[in-house]
């Protein structure tokens, strides 16, 4: 962050509370502004206005209060709102959660510095999004498929394999027939060292890193910082994509904990809190991080978002997934059940949602029996559920024999089409095939939702079935 | 800092967000449209204490200062109304938003400005009017060809009426060319095709009529059993998943109203986008013309500031009673009303109001009931008729329809498309559930419906019926088994199935399937009832349900929503049911294996 030396300063605060801090008679400051905090012998900090009147300026600190005096803090306006300087150099390196060098290195060399709140995209400059990503794992190329420019966040719940589910996406994520991977902004909220390593880990590993800028505020770095993390990240995602062309993935982890940070931050300030003490502009918030993601005319390149959220006590209708889920174009919901029976990865089949799959998938995209097929393993797998409840009641042995097909066809798509190894890329024709291969372990007349073409060409009779 | 010490001009003496304190406003009315700093920032007053207003701003107010010059405009928020509307897209306080990309490309940057609608564009203009005629307010003063679709009317605005004391002739003219100039009661007025029109209140007609054609959506579950009048108000609720967006698509996509204003109101970029690709490319089932050409679209996605979603659905409802007034039928759209409702929140706790149920203001229900009652049949000044059908999307939060936008958005509208969350997992769409959903216009629309349709209301009666009824025995099924029922009894689960997959489900994807004409949709009914009741006589004379469901009409029945292009194939199939259980009951008769 290179701040100019310039701006008036004033000593002692009127007030300090949680992470705000009231500074009185401020002359000529901005909404937004940028304030660098000291106290005696400690670090500069930075803060930003959220509230200035002529009397006083209300700056939230976004490196925590601790050890500040209302007497003696000298706060500094710098002139200007939060900027990241941008450049193609910061692949491959590590950022803290305001965006500062935090592996050592030097500042990027950059002219270019940006408003790290962006600007809303005009709807009329999007382009649609419509290029099929291969992930390489079946429950979401077959059933859930991601599309260049989409934002497909991932609703997990403690203790669940999240964090694999993502590194496997993000290594193993690529267009059919196309040379060269994307590009990696990731973020990290409030997640432990253990995670963050993990990722740098598995980047490593798979010869990513260079491509791959990480943005992170662990656990132990103070709340308000994780306000300005997932802005920053995309501030950069935004240039490498729209400026330079390039396909991006960002990955942000975990927006449940962002959702927290704001709330405290609410609730300093004394707003009146909204469902579960979250602030009534939760959505708002949300959606100026998430909808930054997508394509635009002119430009080649595109932002493709994912965000790990823990849903708290695994539960949908918790205010962070359900506004999430009102903004990103589906989700991939994790099922402890299915983790627990050793599914991997466990991705729940029926609330698991792509809504871009449409467009991305079929003939053209992938294969023209691919929206047909995910529909019709949709509607069997919504059926063998049905099944289930039913035989919880009245046992297994007295369902009809068409009951207990579907059973099995159910064991068998838990075990074949959704299983599958951590490292096991599967090509989507091998996943549609897997596909078939379930449905041919149903009647044939049953199959509504496919064309009678399809199933001369795909449905083989199963041998083993008698 | 100068602004300041001057006592007089407006100044900035508090920012919060959105939420701009100015002082020196005496004189200010209420909603009274302001430019804000050096950039312009358009707001509006929202509150008043002596001579300080509270300023809702439109755009973000990053680095905008105490002391910075504040603009007074002297009017309320206002629409620029005249042709060339069609075929656009607005933001929600009217900036067009491609004539933004090609100033300020990609992105929308702050303080942008550019005219609601091209003021150098000639149109093509017949005029109505001779010197020395008599008019009266609403009155069209001349015709413009909008575009292939749309005649515009220029009318005369609201309270002007008197002699026409000049008037131009044929020819092309631009929206500001005075086209008559009338003698009032209060001295001339010049006649333009633009008219500006405050955003917020109402457009006056002659009168209100009763409601009486059904808004035909091509969608079965909706114009068979929950059908919305012309002029009608219906609420969509569903949790996130449950196809809301694509039910509005498809409506907007299909109904056969005159003029479609959709409002993407918070909602999703790619989204939008999508509308703005797809409407072009597709054709009005009637006139084979493309959509855009009836339709406006106003895209304030949920990035976009939030106090211009707040205004937006008005800018979409007023617009809508602007054509309604030249006697359209307008089918707006809005998706979604709960991304509105928040915006007023998110305003009400930034102004410090007092919060009433889950922090939404005490006004929510009012304003609600507002926005609604814009809808409706109504003559028009001009004498005309017109109308203005509502669809409002609601998003409750976690699915729960017990929340207080879903509650009040029920009191005020009369047809209730309820999303449901298993049907969409089960992705069966339009996911609407027939049992939770109701419509009040049965009665109204029934003439309509029947003229086309002999016998729908006795025929949509009667499908309820096996509906409810299939619920029922699901719910025991679900319980003891299918196979513990008898055939009696499963012949709902079997004829509730061939109902949910060969009527109540519409692909939006299929050619062939996107849009049912309303002859179409009874005769794909009848076919299915036609069974139901053949099959139904057959089990009570002893017959097994497995030998009916083996029939070979079953499967065709099942695919006849596609495999059978009009009235006359499903008639033939009709009469191909009946024979196949004739036989079947010939050949239970002769005692033979049944």
């Amino acid at each position: 962050m290179s701040l100019r030396d310039s701006g008036l300063e004033y000593v002692g605060a009127s007030r300090i509370e949680g992470p705000l801090v009231v500074v009185e008679r401020v002359r000529d400051a901005g909404f937004d502004e940028l304030v660098e905090i000291r106290d005696r012998g400690g670090r500069p900090r930075l803060g930003r206005v959220l509230d200035i009147s002529q009397d006083a300026a209300v700056v939230q600190v976004l490196e925590g209060t601790e050890g500040l005096s209302c007497g003696t803090l000298r706060a500094r306006f710098l002139g200007e709102s939060l900027k990241l300087p941008v450049s193609e150099s910061m692949l491959g390196r590590v950022f803290d959660g305001l965006g500062r060098p935090a592996d050592g290195g030097p500042a990027p060399l950059s002219g270019d510095r940006r408003d790290v709140n962006g600007s809303p995209i005009n709807p009329v400059a999007r382009r649609y999004p419509r290029e099929f990503i291969q992930t390489g794992i079946s429950a979401i190329d077959g059933m859930n498929a991601l599309v260049r420019g989409q934002k497909l966040p991932i609703f997990s719940g403690n203790g669940l394999p999240h964090d694999r589910v993502c590194a496997q996406l993000v290594r193993q994520a690529r267009l059919p027939g196309e040379k060269g991977g994307f590009s990696i902004v990731f973020a990290a909220m409030g997640v432990k060292r253990d995670v963050a390593d993990y990722f740098m880990r598995d980047f490593e590993e798979s010869g990513a890193l260079e491509r791959v800028a990480m943005f992170l505020s662990l656990a132990d770095a103070p709340g308000v910082e994780r306000l300005l993390t997932p802005r920053a990240a995309l501030t950069l995602a935004e240039y490498l994509a729209f400026d330079l062309g390039r396909h991006v993935l960002v990955v942000l982890t975990d927006m449940t904990n962002y959702c927290e940070s704001l709330r405290e931050v609410g609730t300093a300030r004394g707003e009146i809190p909204g469902r579960k003490g979250y602030p009534g502009y939760l959505y708002s918030d949300l959606a100026s991080i998430y909808e930054r993601a997508g394509r635009v005319e002119g430009s080649g390149g595109s932002i493709t978002q994912t965000a790990i959220l823990t849903m708290p006590s695994d539960d949908i209708s918790h205010p962070v997934p359900d506004l999430t889920g009102y903004i990103t174009e589906g989700q991939i919901v994790l099922d402890r059940d299915l983790f627990q029976r050793g599914v991997y990865p466990p991705i729940a089949g029926l609330p698991s949602l792509s809504r871009l799959m449409k467009d991305g998938v079929g003939k053209g995209y992938t294969r023209g029996d691919h929206p047909a097929l995910a529909s019709q393993l949709f509607a069997c797998y919504a059926y063998v559920k049905r099944v289930r409840a039913l035989a919880d009641i009245i046992g297994e042995d007295d369902l009809s024999a068409g009951d207990k097909l579907y059973l099995k066809f159910g064991e068998n798509f838990e075990r074949r089409f959704l299983n599958q190894g951590e490292h096991e890329d599967r090509p989507v024709e091998t996943t549609l095939d897997l596909g078939w291969e379930m449905l041919s372990m149903l009647p044939r007349e049953e199959l509504h939702r496919v064309s009678g073409e399809m199933l001369d060409e795909h449905y083989k009779k199963n041998k083993e079935r008698r | 800092m100068g602004a300041a010490e001057n006592g007089r001009r407006p100044f900035v003496t508090r920012i919060s967000g959105p939420v701009v304190t100015v002082g020196g406003m005496a004189g200010a009315s209420m909603y009274e449209v302001v430019r804000v700093g050096e950039l312009g920032l358009v707001g509006e007053v929202v509150r008043q204490a002596g001579d300080t207003a509270t300023v809702q701003v439109y755009e973000d107010t990053t680095m905008l200062k105490p002391g910075a010059p504040v603009e007074r405009s002297g009017a309320p928020l206002s629409l620029w109304l005249g042709p060339g509307l069609i075929g656009n897209i607005y933001d929600g306080v009217q900036r067009p938003l491609p004539e933004l990309m090609a100033r300020g490309g990609t992105w929308i940057r702050r303080g942008e400005k550019a005219d609601p609608l091209d003021l150098s564009r000639p149109w093509e203009f017949t005029p109505l009017l001779v010197p020395g005629q008599e008019v009266t307010e609403g009155q069209a003063a001349g015709l413009v060809k909008e575009t292939p679709l749309v005649e515009h009317k220029i009318m005369l605005p609201p309270g002007v009426g008197g002699t026409v004391r000049s008037a131009a002739g044929k020819g092309a003219y631009t929206l500001n060319d005075t086209l008559a100039v009338v003698d009032t009661p209060s001295g001339p007025v010049e006649i333009k095709m633009l008219q500006k029109w405050p955003v917020r209140q109402p457009r006056p007609a002659r009168a209100r009529r009763r409601v009486s054609e059904p808004l035909v959506t091509g969608q079965r579950v909706i114009d068979t059993f929950f059908p919305l009048a012309k002029g009608g108000c219906a609420c969509i609720p569903g949790g996130f998943g449950t196809g809301k967006t694509i039910t509005q698509h498809q409506l907007a996509k299909w109904s056969d109203a005159g003029i479609i204003i959709f409002i993407g109101c918070g909602e999703r970029g790619n989204e939008m986008t999508e509308v703005l690709r797809e409407f072009p490319e597709l054709k009005d089932p009637r006139t084979g013309r493309p959509l855009m050409e009836r339709t406006i679209l106003i895209a304030n996605t949920s990035n976009m500031p939030v106090a211009a979603r707040e205004v937006s659905i008005y800018t979409g409802i007023t617009m809508a009673e602007y054509y309604r007034d030249m006697g359209w039928d307008v089918a707006v759209f809005a998706d979604s009303t709960s991304r509105w409702a928040e915006a007023l929140r998110e305003m009400a706790a930034r102004l410090e109001e007092m919060p009433a149920e889950e922090g939404f203001p005490a006004s929510l229900p009012s304003r609600l009931a507002q926005f609604y009652e814009r809808g409706g049949a109504v003559t028009a000044l001009g004498g005309w008729e017109g109308s203005v059908s509502i669809v409002g999307a609601v998003s409750p939060p976690g699915g729960d329809f017990s929340e207080p936008v879903t509650q009040h958005t029920r009191r005020f509208t009369r047809v209730l498309w309820s999303l449901d969350t298993e049907l969409a997992n089960a992705r069966h769409y339009p996911s609407i559930n027939w049992l939770r959903s109701y419509s009040d216009y049965l009665e109204e629309v029934e003439n309509a419906w029947e003229k086309i349709a002999p016998g729908w209301r006795e025929l949509r009666g009667e499908a309820m019926v096996v509906l409810q009824r299939e619920e029922h025995y699901r719910q025991i099924a679900r319980l003891i088994g299918p196979d513990a029922l008898p055939d009696g009894q499963r012949l709902f689960l079997f004829i509730g199935g061939i109902m949910r997959e060969g009527f109540l489900a519409q692909s939006a994807f299929d050619e062939a399937d996107m849009y049912c004409p309303l002859e179409k949709q009874a005769a794909l009914l009848r076919v299915i009832m036609a069974l139901y009741v053949g099959a139904r006589d057959l089990i009570k004379s002893g017959a097994a349900l497995a030998d009916i469901s083996a029939l070979p009409c079953v499967g065709r029945v099942m695919r006849a929503k596609t495999e059978c292009p009009g009235v006359q194939e499903l008639a033939d199939l009709e009469g191909a049911v009946k024979d196949e259980l004739a036989e079947l009951s010939v050949r239970a008769g002769k005692g033979g294996v049944v």
